[in-house]
């Protein structure tokens, strides 16, 4: 139910006053309701629910969480190492 | 860098396999006794049995499903009502599809559209909007389900209706609230949940501001957690860290969807709608303020005072023991029906019906 599809906001429009945006999601296109994130632009991400913009994705934030865990990853690398000797 | 990343960058960083092995032994080495952690939310639940990471993380953490799932805590009496309203001539009774198979006293909205009834699926609250607009001598309502992520959309069809004049257009409100139901579990005399993964969606929405006072309250830490495999590694870990350090924290392991505060327009839109009332959660009963009915200035949208559906006399399944899987007091295999009455094809209650119950990932993914 809660969820959340991440897409790429292709351009934006407005119907009956309503904040829409067309959304690619991996080549299919979508009609999404983009009310709740008004500072949105094209280019942006974002993740969907219901027809629903939840949030826009922070990129930077992705590629801090993966640059954490690669961390994490390389240190238990380092100690398999110093194991392997 | 950033804006150059590809479409499937965001999905494949998330499910990269040499990760979540370090990641897995990483959760392996801190641990040192038995924790129980309940994911609250159901789409969890299915993505960790789907990626079959139960299997990868250590015998000492038992991951205990919670009740996030909204198909499966709609009390049956909302159910009934909606079948009712289903069966009315000139009404179009519109819904997530997830909703159709969940069994009533009696029948389903899938057996009425069966037999005539105009039940249609739509995948957004907007579309059944469009359906009132297309047919305006038909009713047209929509069963508004869903935890705090859903609430927005829910709102913005009550919004979108009323910006368009749209007299033949009704919700029936049923959504609900994740903290109370926290609370509710957390002051069980049976609970056992030492830490909670915190629904990534709902946080998305409503930030996490209304969880430190719990993990105070209850000395349980929580962690929001998103749907990714490393997502969810990523928060069993920061959680069984500090479970093992004794601290009680919230943290944020889905920063790239989830701050602190949330997304304030969709709070705001959420108020402008609706109010908290007190909901009956099915199997669970009544938890006070968890659920969110239309305020006074749009109660012309409510389909229970559009329809007078009179008293309806409700018949639970006796053998069913979704209540105590809600509740993570039970496994779903511990019931005696699990996969031989109760199936997804033939569900003696809703977790066995929902993509998100817990009994249907069971039964899907091969536990038992």
């Amino acid at each position: 139910m809660c969820l959340g599809i991440p897409g790429k906001i292709l351009s934006i429009y407005e119907e009956q006053s309503t904040k829409m945006a067309k959304v690619d999601f991996g080549g299919v296109t979508r009609d999404v309701c983009i009310e709740v994130i008004p500072e949105a632009e094209p280019g942006n991400w974002t993740i969907v629910h219901a027809g629903f913009a939840l949030n826009i994705l922070d990129e930077a934030e992705a590629l801090e969480t993966l640059s954490i865990l690669q961390e994490i990853s390389e240190l238990a690398g380092e100690e398999d190492s110093i194991i392997g000797i | 860098m950033a804006s150059e990343m590809q479409s499937n960058d965001f999905l494949k960083g998330f499910r990269d396999a040499k990760l979540v092995k370090k990641v897995v032994e990483e959760i392996h080495q801190r641990i040192s006794r038995p924790w129980s952690i309940m994911e609250i939310c159901g789409g969890q639940t299915h993505a960790i049995m789907q990626f079959g990471l139960d299997q990868l993380l250590p015998k000492e953490i038992e991951l205990v499903h919670g009740p996030g799932c909204p198909v499966c805590v709609t009390a049956l009496e909302l159910i009934d009502q909606a079948l009712w309203i289903a069966c009315q001539s000139k009404v179009i009774f519109t819904s997530f599809g997830d909703m159709l198979r969940v069994p009533g006293s009696t029948n389903d909205l899938f057996s009425i559209r069966a037999s005539g009834g105009q039940v249609r699926v739509v995948y957004s609250p907007l579309d059944a909007v469009k359906i009132a607009k297309d047919n305006p001598d038909q009713e047209v309502v929509f069963f508004a389900i869903g935890f705090e992520t859903t609430a927005p959309a829910n709102a913005m069809a009550v919004i979108h209706a009323q910006k368009l004049g749209l007299e033949n257009f009704s919700i029936l409100p049923a959504n609900v609230l994740v903290p109370p139901a926290m609370h509710t579990i957390l002051n069980s005399p049976n609970n056992r949940i030492q830490g909670f993964l915190a629904a990534g969606h709902v946080c998305a929405i409503m930030g996490y501001w209304e969880y430190p006072p719990i993990a105070k309250r209850y000395q349980v830490p929580i962690v929001v957690t998103g749907f990714e495999p490393l997502d969810l590694l990523q928060g069993i870990l920061s959680t069984v860290e500090l479970l093992e350090d004794g601290r009680v924290e919230v943290n944020n392991a889905y920063p790239r969807v989830v701050s602190f505060e949330g997304n304030k327009a969709a709070q705001r839109l959420i108020n402008q709608v609706f109010e908290p009332v007190d909901r009956k959660w099915r199997g669970i009963g009544i938890i006070p303020k968890s659920g969110l009915g239309l305020r006074e200035e749009f109660r012309s949208f409510d389909a229970t005072k559009r329809f007078q559906t009179g008293e309806i006399q409700t018949q639970e399944s006796d053998i069913c023991m979704a209540g105590e899987v809600l509740q993570g007091l039970k496994k779903p295999a511990d019931c005696p029906a699990f996969g031989t009455l109760c199936t997804p094809n033939s569900p003696l209650g809703a977790p066995m019906v929902s993509s998100e119950g817990a009994c249907a990932a069971y039964y899907r993914y091969g536990k038992n």
